[in-house]
């Protein structure tokens, strides 16, 4: 399997071979430069100094000055970050214990639990918003801080799920098998191997639900309450209202930590190889 | 003894299950079947949820007002997935085959889009695309154009704002695909002596079939229930599914409806991932 894919054709001799990987390589390109042109820009106007449109007035920082000035925008960041941090302690448990369940165990209904654990990842974001929304005013639970937290939690678990199921099922067992016939038993073995040597695969799930929870836009907006914005619920209401660089500024902040969280989740991977 | 090991063992696996278990069926399941419910019921004053029960609501989901919004969505999410598809093939086509140093840095920049924030990446092509965004003050500065041209609040607008959006769920499932390629194969059919295009139609295409349905099926979904891209691109001007859904939960205020018409959203879905399913698994024998 390696070496196949370590495998590519030589450089081509024939010419439509070239004329191939010319057009190859201008495909690339031009769906690269699609992909970031908008958001190089959107950081370089988050310098500029103009208040609205997009001519080029001055290099400021005041943009991001008024950030941090911005007590709504704050406000809803840190939310934003308690939902993150929590949803994403719950998805990590919940999608761990599944994992093991559905990767080392044996019983009968697997195989519906293996579509069902499919389900989520395949539903459009607004029939679920909009199903969690009625579920709670049907079950005249208040929208807040805990249908957010319980609703972020189930649309990230599945993907905890699968992320540690990948990499329970490439486990090498042995390991676990010549620490039961050193005598020690099965939650011995659990706690001092096979957690540990798991930690990489959860680590990623949970920088992935982290990701989505931060990320989440529509689910929140419907299974909000009142009072309890997220950041990309602010975002949103202040892009309703108007462009500001201030959004621009933002957008960029946002970005750069998503960069962050990619970069150290695999710098993760990387030291686990 | 053995009884006594058995149920151990159940009892562990029911503990290990039921929160997972129990999170899917309490918010997953049961919201949906709450939908199912309320569209068959009708609204008061408020928009809320009445009795009687009756198929009204999909009766009027069904008005040609709906029912075209209903073909538009579906247009425009099929024609979001061909043209995704079409440029995603040959960029994970060339970063598959790549040497090994250059792919690791090119998936990194693929998915650095795929992690940042939906919001605020459709916002970027928004200002981009603006009538006094920099695209016009550019073309303007330079004298190709004398007014702003109106990007926006086209379909053709949405459709470039969901193919920028869904371009990298597209192209990680297709280098997945591309990465396990057997070279090999390919080379022996042009020495058989085919040409570029039937090898390309008979090996590889058949081939990295998973690769294309997963691509194909996590860039249609998302696109027929689309809200943000359809409000930030298409200014209000372009309707949607989900947008329709969303208003029926907002302004328009017509829970029974809107939850009828989710319903329906959920079964152009599932049919969807019910072809997905059936031709993977048809593929997947065949090989």
């Amino acid at each position: 399997m390696g070496d196949r894919a370590e495998y590519a054709p030589p450089a081509p001799e024939r010419p439509n071979l070239r004329l191939g990987q010319l057009s190859l390589i201008a495909v690339t390109l031009f769906t690269f430069a699609f992909l970031y042109v908008p958001i190089i820009v959107l950081i370089l106007f988050s310098f500029n100094s103009a208040r609205t449109g997009a001519v080029w007035q001055g290099f400021t920082l005041s943009w991001y000055q008024r950030l941090l000035g911005n007590e709504a925008l704050l406000t809803a960041a840190g939310r934003s970050l308690i939902i993150g941090i929590v949803s994403t302690a719950g998805s990590v448990v919940i999608g761990t214990l599944t994992a093991l369940a559905m990767e080392r165990e044996h019983f009968r209904a697997k195989a519906v639990w293996d579509g069902l654990l499919y389900m989520p990842v395949i539903i459009p974001e607004i029939v679920s918003g909009v199903s969690l929304l009625l579920f709670f005013a049907a079950g005249g639970i208040e929208r807040g801080l805990l249908t957010l937290v319980v609703s972020h939690i189930a649309f990230s678990m599945p993907f905890v799920y699968l992320t540690v199921r990948a990499r329970l099922a490439d486990f090498d067992r042995s390991i676990e098998e010549a620490a039961q016939d050193l005598g020690a038993d099965e939650a011995k073995t659990f706690w001092l191997i096979t957690l540990p040597l798991l930690m990489p695969g959860i680590v990623s799930g949970a920088l992935l639900a982290f990701t989505l929870s931060i990320d989440d836009f529509i689910i929140s907006f419907f299974v909000t309450g009142k009072g309890w914005n997220t950041l990309p619920i602010y975002i949103w209401s202040q892009l309703k209202q108007g462009v500001t660089p201030e959004i621009n500024a933002i957008s960029a902040v946002l970005l750069l930590f998503s960069v962050s969280v990619i970069a150290l989740s695999l710098l993760l991977q990387r030291r686990r190889n | 003894m053995m009884n006594a090991i058995r149920e151990r063992k159940r009892l562990q696996i029911f503990g290990l299950m039921f929160p997972g278990a129990f999170w899917l069926v309490v918010f997953f399941a049961l919201p949906l079947l709450v939908i199912f419910v309320i569209s068959f019921m009708a609204r008061d004053e408020l928009g809320s949820p009445v009795p009687p029960f009756s198929l009204d609501n999909y009766q009027q989901a069904f008005d040609s007002l709906y029912l075209n919004l209903f073909l538009f969505s579906l247009w425009i999410s099929l024609l979001t997935t061909v043209v995704t598809l079409l440029i995603s093939f040959p960029v994970a086509l060339y970063i598959a085959r790549s040497p090994k140093r250059w792919r690791n840095i090119l998936i990194f920049l693929v998915m650095i889009p795929f992690w940042t924030n939906f919001l605020v990446r459709t916002y970027a092509l928004q200002f981009l695309m603006r009538a006094n965004g920099p695209i016009n003050t550019l073309l303007q500065g330079l004298g190709v154009i004398q007014e702003p041209i109106s990007m926006l609040s086209t379909p053709v607008a949405v459709l470039i704002g969901l193919v920028y959006g869904e371009l990298p769920f597209m192209i990680l499932p297709l280098y997945a695909s591309l990465e396990k390629f057997d070279w090999a194969m390919f080379e022996a059919a042009q020495d058989l002596g085919a040409d570029m295009r039937r090898a390309f139609l008979r090996v590889m295409l058949p081939m990295t079939m998973p690769g294309v349905l997963a691509g194909s099926i996590l860039v249609f979904v998302p696109s027929v229930g689309s809200y943000i891209t359809v409000e930030l691109m298409g200014g209000g001007k372009i309707n949607m599914i989900g947008r329709v859904i969303a208003s029926q939960f907002g302004v328009a205020s017509n829970w029974p409806f809107g939850s009828a018409i989710s319903l329906l959203l959920m079964v152009v879905v599932t049919i969807a991932a019910l072809v997905y399913f059936r031709v993977g698994r048809g593929e997947r024998m065949a090989l």
